[in-house]
């Protein structure tokens, strides 16, 4: 493949195409508050100002060698734990349990940095997953347990698990895909599942009529899924050939399939948010919210479509 | 307070560096109403106590430019145990002490307080007196109200937080990452009977707490 400060071409192109994307938005939106001054289009203003911050980040981060892509990966996973831990019922006596779980991101991570696919797929669903009510018990104290469990077992799969299935996908993308590495790979499933989140939310705003989760997420409208849902799979499969190894047919597919499994994250996300009664996860993210508010899709998207690219890609 | 410049640029470094990176990689605050925080001194900062990093936290919350105006009030029976922690308390914190108790001996325990806000400092201190059980209040007591009454065109704030007892809470040397939400209220001014004043306080703190979609903890 060919390669640019060693960064395989297309992958520079592309990331040269997202600050382009990301450039026209902000003109857009720019010239909207122009014709429009006043407080209408603040929150878009500090949503986009984000924008610029957190791909900025991500591109930087991810480009700049493998192990600081990794480090990267597992802090929003930090975050993203320490969202969750901060807004669920805990109890007192899990305050240093809680610190274990922790622990359990830099050697989930670790696993992928070192491309051990079995260990790295049975760390948290098996081994922290019997490890954490053993030391509950041990502790003694039953009046909440079973709460206690669920409650960490699920947030640790929601954060840490899923989560890690990108720097799965960075480092072992490699053994598999010469036209763009594994960074081709993690920019197909991030930068896509992100932009159908975007293009969910552009369809919907002017569309939307019809609400597919009233009770859930009663701003999601079929309107919105739908276009969203085609714009992603059009994009996957101009920029998949150039990025993955697939063919435009199954970078098409693959599309499709980010954007119903970001969608599935998404409300999945709103549902725990209605049960807890907040409206954002955190305030990390100006104009967003919660750093789970932006990653709620790729908890869906990431695993499901390292499980596709390794059913159809691996050998 | 140390006057000495080298004193000086190590409690600048321990606020702009150590301090900051804790608060932004280990904890994480939510700021509600950031825009009511004093834009300059005299004023003070009051806010529930659950946890040592509290002070910190408030502190972190002001513009570095301010930090040689910041000034915790704190117990001098709890900081002053040793020969070390009593000069990093004062050189490096910045506290003002209070000899608890010393009230009822007929002193002003908050003469150094009074006068450091004559002075034009900002005040970090906690009206409950004590951390107490994690996230949960106690009683404020009457200090707040007399300091309040004596300089009554000072601002006093209160400082809602929540987390803080849970990431270090009393007893504890072990931290554990929780997010803090910190939620800023409308300053108060004690202008009527200093009675009044703290059961004005404790409302509006109250009304800040109930603001917010707390988690149990228990």
């Amino acid at each position: 493949m060919t390669t640019i400060l060693g960064l395989p071409a297309n992958v520079v192109y592309f990331t040269a195409g997202i600050y382009a994307l990301l450039a026209l938005a902000t003109a857009v939106v720019l010239f909207m508050r122009w014709r429009n001054p006043g407080e209408r289009y603040a929150e878009l203003m500090a949503r986009t100002d984000s924008w610029w911050w957190m791909i900025g980040a991500f591109t930087l981060a991810i480009l700049l060698n493998q192990t600081v892509a990794v480090v990267f990966l597992a802090l929003i996973a930090y975050l993203a734990l320490k969202e969750y831990l901060s807004l669920v019922p805990t109890r007192r006596i899990d305050r240093e349990v809680l610190l274990f779980a922790y622990l359990a991101i830099p050697i989930q991570f670790y696993w992928a940095a070192i491309d051990w696919y079995n260990m790295f797929i049975v760390f948290v669903p098996v081994w922290m997953y019997l490890f954490f009510p053993a030391l509950m018990a041990l502790r003694g104290q039953t009046q909440g347990f079973l709460r206690a469990v669920g409650t960490l077992s699920w947030g640790l799969m929601m954060t840490v698990y899923t989560l890690s299935h990108m720097a799965w996908l960075l480092v072992s993308g490699n053994r598999v895909s010469p036209v763009a590495g594994g960074v081709g790979f993690l920019f197909f499933l991030v930068v896509l599942t992100q932009f159908n989140d975007v293009a969910q939310y552009c369809w919907g705003k002017p569309l939307g009529r019809h609400k597919v989760t009233p009770n859930v997420s009663p701003k999601k409208t079929w309107e919105g899924l739908i276009g969203g849902i085609a714009t992603t799979t059009l994009v996957a499969g101009l920029v998949g050939p150039y990025l993955t190894p697939m063919d435009w047919r199954w970078s098409a597919l693959a599309g499709a399939i980010l954007g119903v499994s970001g969608f599935l994250g998404d409300i999945t996300m709103s549902a725990m948010k209605r049960d807890l009664g907040v409206k954002d996860t955190g305030g990390l993210i100006p104009g967003h919210g919660g750093i789970l508010d932006r990653v709620d899709s790729l908890t869906y998207a990431a695993p499901v479509f390292v499980h596709f690219i390794r059913y159809f890609y691996f050998p | 307070m140390s006057k000495n410049p080298f004193t000086r640029l190590l409690r600048f470094l321990f606020f702009a560096v150590v301090v900051r990176a804790v608060i932004l990689i280990a904890l994480g605050l939510t700021v509600r109403h950031r825009e009511r925080l004093p834009k300059d001194g005299p004023a003070v900062l009051a806010g529930n106590h659950n946890s040592n990093l509290d002070a910190l936290a408030i502190m972190s919350l002001m513009p570095l430019r301010l930090l040689p105006k910041l000034r915790p009030v704190a117990a001098m029976d709890y900081f002053f145990t040793s020969s070390i922690r009593g000069w990093f308390s004062t050189n490096i914190i910045g506290i003002i002490p209070v000899k608890r108790g010393s009230g009822k001996e007929g002193g002003n325990p908050l003469l150094l307080a009074e006068q450091a806000l004559e002075r034009g400092e900002i005040l970090v201190l906690f009206p409950e007196g004590t951390r107490g059980e994690p996230e949960t209040f106690k009683q404020f007591k009457k200090g707040i109200g007399h300091l309040a009454h004596a300089l009554p065109k000072v601002p006093v704030l209160p400082i809602f937080m929540y987390g803080l007892g849970k990431a270090l809470p009393k007893g504890s040397a072990l931290l554990v990452p929780f997010n803090v939400t910190v939620s800023v209220g409308e300053p108060l001014y004690g202008t009527k009977s200093y009675n009044e004043f703290v059961d004005e306080l404790e409302a509006s703190m109250n009304k800040l707490a109930a603001q917010e979609k707390l988690p149990v903890w228990e």
